[in-house]
């Protein structure tokens, strides 16, 4: 698994792909640092970035992976490897260059701009976490469609819609809900729709260690509470986990009985 | 202004109409000096001996004296801050006669009560008091003026030490007064730095009031008040204007009052206040009305807040004017209906018109209420959602086409320029 791992990290290391990935992060912070010159800020401003970025791209970046290496996977399965490790491999592959052109990309600019010596290193640790965590998350989210649907159409469809539900169109759900049943109290409801989109968890993590955060009024301070304790740490933890091994599971099972 | 003269020229008059009643000009002012090894080693002595008029100088020392009553004109002055102790129970110093002058002492500690509100320095029923140039560390309430008129109280430096609303005190509070003038004080971290509660025509300038756990400053039935350059930096709220009438408050500065329920400026029940040349930055919430009428809000410049004006019900004539508002999260929250409240004429940054005529006005109506902060306001969990692309989608879309925020809630002549 860890050969076929190192193959795909480094084919695609070498890729046009990742350098111009990089390459985006690498630009947009430093112009943010260089234009607003508060990490603080610059921190809020690449939240957003981040958390439609990194899941758009490494669900993109999954789907095409898989179609483009499929006759090389073909050959793989040829050989006497698990087929479980080929299939996990190339996903650990996919997910660390992905991060590494992610934590490169915003870390380089931060580190020259002097982020060690600012008090902002803790949340700028969270927000690059929750960017890697994401990247994972969703590469393997990617990686099960594409294993899923020969084809590619409507694998990428499948791909870009699951993105779409977890990036948009999950917080309109909710705003529904809170809206229809406003006359109840519904801070735990809440909490437990968080748990439930990786994407949703992640953004109200960042900012719950950010200033912002006192903008959050009462339903703020639940959550606060909530994430500050023992078993909300846990709990979130846990979350990400679940949404980070769910996936590979899935790919395991589909991979398995699948006949190629 | 006119009164910050007359209490100087009326205590002089006061003082020499004492001093010719009192035996003639044989008795002119004299000089008691107190220190540890002096013949008068007591304040308390010094004071008892002093003729009404003189000046009791306190040199350099620790002095354990409480309670001591200062019953005629005197002058105290402090020559290197001797520092007055204060005694569990006890005050440190009341002032009982008029024309009474407190310079240059340090009171140190004054334990809290929770019977009695106990000062480091007190004044009873008396006029034209200076207390100048103090300091005030750790005093449960630092001055406390109960029925005072025509004081000054200026350029003290009162620290406190609270922790919870309940268990401490004000740094100046002034109770049924008139003709104060409270400047350049620097009050912090106590529960409101200066609280004045039925106090009528005073001044408040060039203060600076931080850390304090409820308000910086706060006012209670007090009318005709003004306050003017001062600073108000991290407290539970910056200012908070509660049943007065008639204050003006201008160019002063309301930094980082920031918390989950902070406020820069809280105003509440108040009416005919004009509020002008401010700057509010950074608060949660920079101005809160509840109750508020006949207000006139211009050229201040409200940045970076959470919301900059979020406004309650019973708000009636409200007028906003010539202000600028930057990169505020919301700019206006409103709970109701607009009434006859106004937005006109201001700056917003967060505007995308165009001025076709070039009268530096936009020809398109600014709508300061986005949809998201229309639906936080109907439902308060929703501000989970802050900073999701879901939302700024929704603020789009609203934006191009308005059908759920307040249709009468608009600028209609937003200003292309900040002035």
């Amino acid at each position: 698994m860890f050969k076929i791992m190192q193959y795909s990290f480094f084919d695609l290391m070498r890729s046009r792909w990742s350098y111009s990935y990089f390459g985006f992060f690498f630009l947009f912070t430093s112009a943010l640092l260089w234009l607003s010159g508060d990490i603080a800020k610059v921190v809020i401003s690449l939240l957003n970035v981040i958390l439609i970025l990194c899941p758009l791209i490494a669900t993109m970046f999954g789907v095409m992976y898989y179609y483009n290496s499929r006759e090389f996977t073909e050959l793989l399965l040829a050989q006497p490897v698990k087929r479980i490790a080929i299939f996990w491999g190339q996903f650990l592959g996919l997910g660390f260059s992905l991060s590494l052109s992610l934590l490169l990309g915003i870390g380089i600019p931060f580190l020259a701009y002097g982020l060690l010596a600012s008090m902002e290193i803790w949340h700028f640790s969270i927000l690059l976490f929750n960017g890697v965590v994401l990247s994972f998350i969703f590469a393997g989210l990617s990686f099960l469609i594409a294993l899923r649907y020969e084809n590619r159409i409507r694998g990428f469809g499948l791909a870009i819609l699951v993105w779409l539900f977890f990036a948009v169109l999950y917080d309109g759900f909710f705003l529904l809900l809170v809206m229809h049943f406003r006359e109840y109290p519904l801070e735990k409801v809440a909490l437990a729709a968080t748990l439930l989109n990786p994407i949703d968890l992640s953004r109200i993590l960042v900012l719950l260690q950010l200033d912002v955060s006192a903008l959050m009024g009462y339903t703020g301070a639940v959550l606060q509470r909530f994430f500050g304790s023992g078993l909300g740490s846990i709990l979130t933890l846990t979350s990400l986990v679940v949404w980070t091994t769910l996936p590979l599971l899935a790919i395991r099972w589909v991979a398995e009985r699948k006949d190629f | 202004m006119i009164h910050q003269n007359s209490p100087l020229a009326q205590k002089i008059v006061l003082i020499s109409m004492i001093l010719c009643c009192s035996g003639g000009w044989a008795g002119a002012q004299k000089t008691w000096v107190v220190c540890p090894d002096c013949p008068t080693p007591q304040i308390r002595q010094a004071i008892t001996l002093a003729a009404p008029g003189d000046r009791i100088e306190i040199q350099t020392g620790d002095y354990h004296e409480t309670n001591l009553v200062i019953d005629k004109p005197l002058h105290l002055q402090g020559i290197g801050q001797p520092v007055l102790h204060g005694e569990t129970g006890n005050e440190i110093m009341i002032i009982a006669s008029d024309s009474v002058r407190i310079e240059g002492l340090h009171f140190q500690s004054v334990p809290r009560s929770h019977l009695k509100d106990l000062a480091a320095l007190r004044v009873q029923r008396k006029q034209h008091f200076i207390i100048r140039d103090n300091t005030f560390d750790d005093t449960f309430f630092a001055i406390y003026l109960e029925h005072a008129q025509y004081g000054e109280i200026e350029n003290n430096r009162i620290t406190g030490r609270a922790v919870t609303e309940n268990s401490s005190g004000n740094g100046i509070h002034a109770w049924y007064c008139e003709n104060l003038c409270i400047a350049n004080n620097q009050v912090a971290r106590h529960r409101d730095g200066i609280y004045l509660e039925f106090v009528n025509n005073s001044d408040i300038t060039g203060n600076y009031s931080t850390g304090n756990i409820r308000y910086g400053l706060h006012f209670m039935f007090s009318n005709d008040n003004q306050y003017e350059h001062n600073t108000f930096r991290d407290n539970g709220a910056g200012v908070a204007v509660m049943f007065s009438k008639r204050i003006n408050m201008r160019s002063n500065l309301f930094d980082h009052n920031w918390g989950r329920s902070s406020y820069g400026l809280l105003l509440k029940e108040i009416y005919d206040a004009e509020i002008t040349e401010n700057l509010f930055s950074n608060n949660t919430i920079a101005i809160h009305l509840e109750g508020a009428g006949r207000i006139s809000y211009q050229h201040n410049t409200l940045e970076r807040n959470g919301w900059a004006v979020r406004i309650s019900g019973g708000c009636v004539e409200n007028r906003f004017s010539d202000n600028k508002f930057l990169h505020n999260t919301m700019d206006v929250v409103l709970n109701g209906r607009m009434n006859d409240n106004s937005l006109a004429g201001n700056y917003w940054s967060e505007y995308t018109g165009y001025d076709l005529n070039h009268d530096g006005r936009g020809d398109i109506p600014f709508r300061p209420v986005k949809l998201f902060s229309y639906v936080i306001s109907q439902a308060p969990e929703s501000i989970l959602l802050l900073r999701s692309l879901f939302i700024d989608l929704l603020n789009f879309s609203e934006k191009v086409n308005p059908a759920f925020t307040p249709a009468d809630l608009t600028d209609p002549s937003p200003l292309m320029q900040a002035l």
